[in-house]
């Protein structure tokens, strides 16, 4: 037994040593195996793993650009950025949220929508985030909380800018303004560009310059962790703030033609003859634009919708009215030019007209008539006889080609967002239009700038500039220049487009230029009201009838409603030998141009003119 | 030679502890403090109570290395079946409770009986096998297999895979080493890969083999347990050569790394101390590994070889499971980093078993003298 044992003990023995030498080698092997692994995802794929750990750990979060602001050309400010406080809340940090919103309610107004609010995005985002709890402090609200800070860890006052239009009402309707981007505009929008914004230019010049006044997007690497909580910024690129403008709109002629309007509803238009420049852009009423960047509350936008006057409506650019008489001095250029007249041929105005072989009586306002007239006299005295006569010798085709080139019907390329065209009535248009042909009677009363004929104040007071300036026409603008960088000088925009309108003989040109000074200067004309030593003014009256009055019924202002009395309509431009300033106004309901609308321009030349010279 | 063995023999011998194992465990234990203290986001309190379990495993390898092997043997079936009569209130207590249970409550501390199997098994193994002259016979040998599954059915339906995994293996491990016959390891093999094959053409169900898929390939999941492998593997490849530095690995200390102070300590210390790192650390594993199959080899009688060599080949395919499974190229099983993964049962059962080996090692001297 012993030597059995002892036998059994040397074989056990060496049985082991030869599995133990096996296990020995399956250990190395094994971890060779291990060590190659490593090797593979450590030295082979490293860069591979490297990426994606920056991947993870590495965040690129938007810094969104500062708005660009806008000026007047005075350098007055229309477009700011003002910082508006909120009150935020991070879960995360406060122990007890209840008592801590019941305290909060101590110290400022906590509505019940705020809650709603505060609840919603609290299930939305993560404990770490702040959340707003009350928007748009003000300043007593911001201070109290200031001074009890130190009770509410967790609670913060958040600084944010907001587009602030500090003239309201004045510039409107030419600024435009921002609002919270919709998911409509999402699409379109550069979505890289655009990560940090939540505001984008809804329409004015907000809109037009959208891409100038927005500015590029800087960039912040975050280091993040696994929830997504911000570590430290690695690196960050800063924002290019959006440009700034210049406006070639002057603020204080603005404000003087938005109160010589007064409570009339209308639009006025001033622009620079010798550049298309805009000087002031009226549409009345008007709404405060700041209402809209905060996001307007259904009531208010519903009032304003609703209102009979239509603040929203942009007449200046979007109003489509007849021109009435002002189209006269147009009509009568394309006779002269044209050669279906001369500026000494004389009419016999007898008080209506008539088409050769047909009874319908076309009238003219003064129910005796002019007696003989001439070019000058028919402008003067605003005769309609004459230009429903010289209209059926020009035809509207050639009434079309000749207006359309002073921008009536065209698009004027304005660069201020919204703006429709009139409409200038052709025979190609009527086809396609309305299916119809044309009628020689519709060709008349468009010489009296009746009829399908249809103008925007904006057309009309270009198409006065470009009169003044002789056929030299400049598509109106109405920014002067674009500062990219605070540390440049600004950059004037250069008008492209500009086109000088064919002349056949200058002399119709002053001839029918002449003839609007004595509209003013005339003891005959129809706005002799207005005449002035301090200038000359070039201009012509018109009234565009509202309703049609039948055959042989006369028009009586006092009996008709407002809303039905005609437009009374004005254009002029001034000094009429070297003219600064082309106008048109249009005072709905006004009922004459003469009485109503005229004034209006002269108080807008005189603040212009005479204060410039002062 | 017998002077020169007395003259060495120093404080360390006479505890009965062998220093060239006690030096590795205790630059292994060290520097896992270091890997921790990056891994758990410089938390002291971490470090503390690891600590403090390091000491309670100190303590018990202490101990343990002081019981003579000849004493272990005796006690060994007793164990065993105390082990397996704890698993099985474990699991009773789990089944009235609903749910997993694993843990059995001392009052004082709270253990899991399944960790006693991995010392106990192997000891009843090492008892059974020895008894009669090696290799062992068919019949002994079905006996002992009969004997790893009693334990690891138990554990399994826990259910804690892993643990069952390592138990079973250490089962296995001295089967192997008693000089199970070839012709029996290539036998079970032959048969273990058609039937599995059957399995998974007619035994399962669509949703089952993807689970299996699953759980071989994690990746096929990136947001279940993929994302635990995509992570680690983000984090290991990130470190390359040299790695991130301590403290300063992205992937552990931004917490993108799930069950960084556990299970994935390893993608931790290769994210921060990159591959040359990791050969060192390996390295010092390899080391612990080489001196126990030298005391397993050195071992006094067939027990002691048994369950030595048994020990520490269970500390190898920890380590081997473990490192695999965070490398992704095996599956997710929650195996721990030996003697670094924060935690502490597995930590006091791998000194214990340390203790066991030094006492092995140390008594044979003192037998022969």
């Amino acid at each position: 037994m012993p030597n059995s044992t002892f036998k059994d003990h040397i074989i056990e023995a060496r049985l082991f040593a030869g599995r133990s030498i096996i296990a020995t080698i399956v250990v190395l092997v094994m971890l060779l195996i291990l060590a190659l692994r490593l090797a593979e995802l450590q030295l082979l794929n490293h860069k591979h793993f490297t990426t994606k750990s920056m991947d993870n750990r590495v965040r690129v979060e938007p810094i969104p650009p500062t708005r660009g602001l806008i000026y007047d050309r005075n350098g007055i400010l229309l477009a700011q950025n003002l910082p508006t406080h909120s009150l935020e809340i991070t879960p995360e940090q406060v122990e007890d949220l209840d008592q801590t919103l019941s305290q909060l309610g101590k110290l400022m107004e906590i509505s019940k929508g705020d809650l709603k609010r505060f609840n919603r995005l609290r299930k939305q985002r993560r404990r770490f985030d702040s959340i707003p709890i009350r928007t748009r402090l003000n300043e007593d609200e911001a201070a109290h909380f200031s001074v009890n800070r130190h009770r509410f860890p967790g609670v913060e006052i958040q600084a944010k800018l907001l587009r602030r239009y500090p003239l309201g009402e004045e510039t409107a309707h030419v600024l435009g303004y921002v609002g919270r981007i919709n998911e409509k505009e999402l699409k379109t929008l550069d979505a890289s560009n655009y990560s940090g914004t939540s505001h984008v230019g809804k329409n004015g010049v907000e809109k037009f310059y959208e891409k100038e006044l927005h500015g590029e997007v800087g960039t912040r690497s975050v280091e993040v962790n696994v929830l997504g909580r911000a570590i430290r910024v690695l690196e960050s690129q800063p924002p290019t703030p959006g440009a700034n403008l210049f406006l070639s709109l002057d603020i204080k002629l603005q404000r003087e033609a938005i109160n010589t309007l007064g409570e009339e509803n209308g639009a006025i238009v001033a622009i620079d003859p010798s550049n298309g420049s805009i000087l002031a852009m009226v549409s009345n009423p008007s709404f405060d634009p700041n209402l809209f960047v905060s996001g307007i509350s259904t009531d208010a936008y519903n009032a304003l919708q609703k209102s009979p006057d239509k603040p929203l409506f942009n007449r200046a650019l979007r109003g489509r009215y007849p021109p009435g008489s002002t189209t006269k001095p147009f009509i009568g250029l394309a006779g002269l030019e044209l050669g279906r007249t001369t500026t000494g041929k004389k009419e016999v105005c007898r008080g209506f007209y008539q088409l050769p072989k047909l009874k319908h009586k076309y009238r003219d306002w003064k129910k005796r008539g002019h007696g003989s007239v001439d070019m000058e006299k028919a402008i003067v005295e605003s005769c309609d006889v004459y230009f429903y006569d010289l209209a059926n010798k020009l035809g509207i085709d050639r009434i079309h080609d000749f207006l359309s080139r002073f921008g009536f019907g065209r698009k004027s390329g304005i660069d201020i967002s919204g703006e429709v065209t009139g409409l200038l009535p052709s025979q190609e248009w009527k086809r396609r239009a309305r299916g119809e042909q044309w009628y020689t009677g519709e060709t008349l009363i468009v010489g009296i700038g009746q009829g399908y004929f249809l103008t925007t104040p904006m057309e009309l007071a270009s198409a006065t500039a470009t009169l003044a300036a002789h056929g030299q026409h400049f598509p109106p603008r109405i920014v002067n220049a674009i500062q990219f960088s605070e540390s440049e000088q600004p950059e004037p925009t250069v008008s492209i487009h500009q086109e000088q309108l064919p002349i056949r003989n200058i002399h119709h040109w002053n001839h029918i230029i002449d003839a609007m000074t004595k509209v003013i200067d005339s003891p005959r004309g129809t706005a002799k009201g207005i005449h002035t030593d301090n200038y000359k003014i070039a201009g012509k009256t018109g009234t565009a009838q509202v309703f049609t009055i039948k055959q042989d019924e006369t028009y009586d202002e006092d009996k008709v409603a407002k809303k039905m009395r005609d437009h009374a309509l004005f254009i002029a431009f001034a000094p009429a030998d070297k003219p600064k300033i082309a106008i048109a106004v249009i005072v709905e309901n006004g009922g004459h141009g003469s009485s109503v609308a005229a004034p209006i321009a002269r108080r807008i030349m005189d603040h212009y003119l005479l204060r410039k010279e002062r | 030679m017998i002077q020169d063995r007395s003259k060495t023999r120093g404080p360390i011998t006479r505890m009965h502890l062998d220093l060239p194992l006690l030096t590795g465990i205790i630059l292994l234990c060290g520097l896992g403090l270091v890997f921790l203290y990056s891994a758990s986001g410089q938390d002291s309190a971490q470090i503390v109570r690891q600590s403090i379990r390091l000491g309670a495993g100190f303590v018990c390898m202490l101990a343990l290395a002081q019981v003579h092997p000849d004493k272990l043997r005796y006690w060994s079936p007793s164990i065993f079946i105390l082990g397996i009569i704890l698993l099985l209130a474990v699991l009773i207590e789990g089944q009235m409770g609903k749910g997993a249970q694993r843990w059995l409550n001392l009052g004082l501390f709270r253990f899991q009986p399944s960790e006693i199997l991995k010392l106990a098994l192997p000891m009843m193994m090492a008892w059974y096998l020895a008894r009669d002259p090696l290799p062992p016979s068919w019949k002994k040998t079905t006996l002992a297999v009969t004997l790893i599954l009693l334990p690891v059915v138990l554990i399994a339906k826990q259910p804690d895979l892993g643990t069952a995994l390592l138990v079973g293996t250490a089962g296995l491990f001295v089967l192997f080493l008693a000089g199970l016959k070839w012709r029996l390891i290539i036998g079970i093999i032959l048969v273990a890969i058609p039937t599995g094959w059957a399995v998974w053409m007619w035994g399962m169900r669509d949703y089952q083999r993807d689970r299996v898929l699953t759980f071989l390939d994690p990746e096929r999941d990136p947001l279940g347990t993929g994302y635990h492998i995509i992570q680690s593997k983000i984090a290991i490849g990130s470190g390359g050569i040299y790695g991130k530095g301590w403290l300063n690995g992205t992937q552990s200390q931004l917490e993108f790394l799930p069950e960084r102070t556990t299970d994935f300590i390893f993608a931790v210390i290769a994210e921060e101390f990159g591959f040359s790192g990791i050969i060192i650390l390996l390295s010092l594993y390899l080391f612990i590994i080489l001196r126990g199959l030298y005391i397993a080899a050195r071992g006094q009688d067939t027990y002691s070889r048994l369950l030595a060599g048994a020990l520490i080949m269970v500390f190898f395919v920890y380590l081997f499971v473990n490192t695999g499974m965070v490398t992704g190229m095996l599956p997710v099983v929650g195996v721990p980093l030996p003697l670094v993964s924060y935690g502490g049962t597995s930590l006091v059962t791998i000194l214990s078993g340390f203790g066991i080996l030094m006492s092995i090692h140390t008594n044979r001297k003192l037998m022969q003298s």
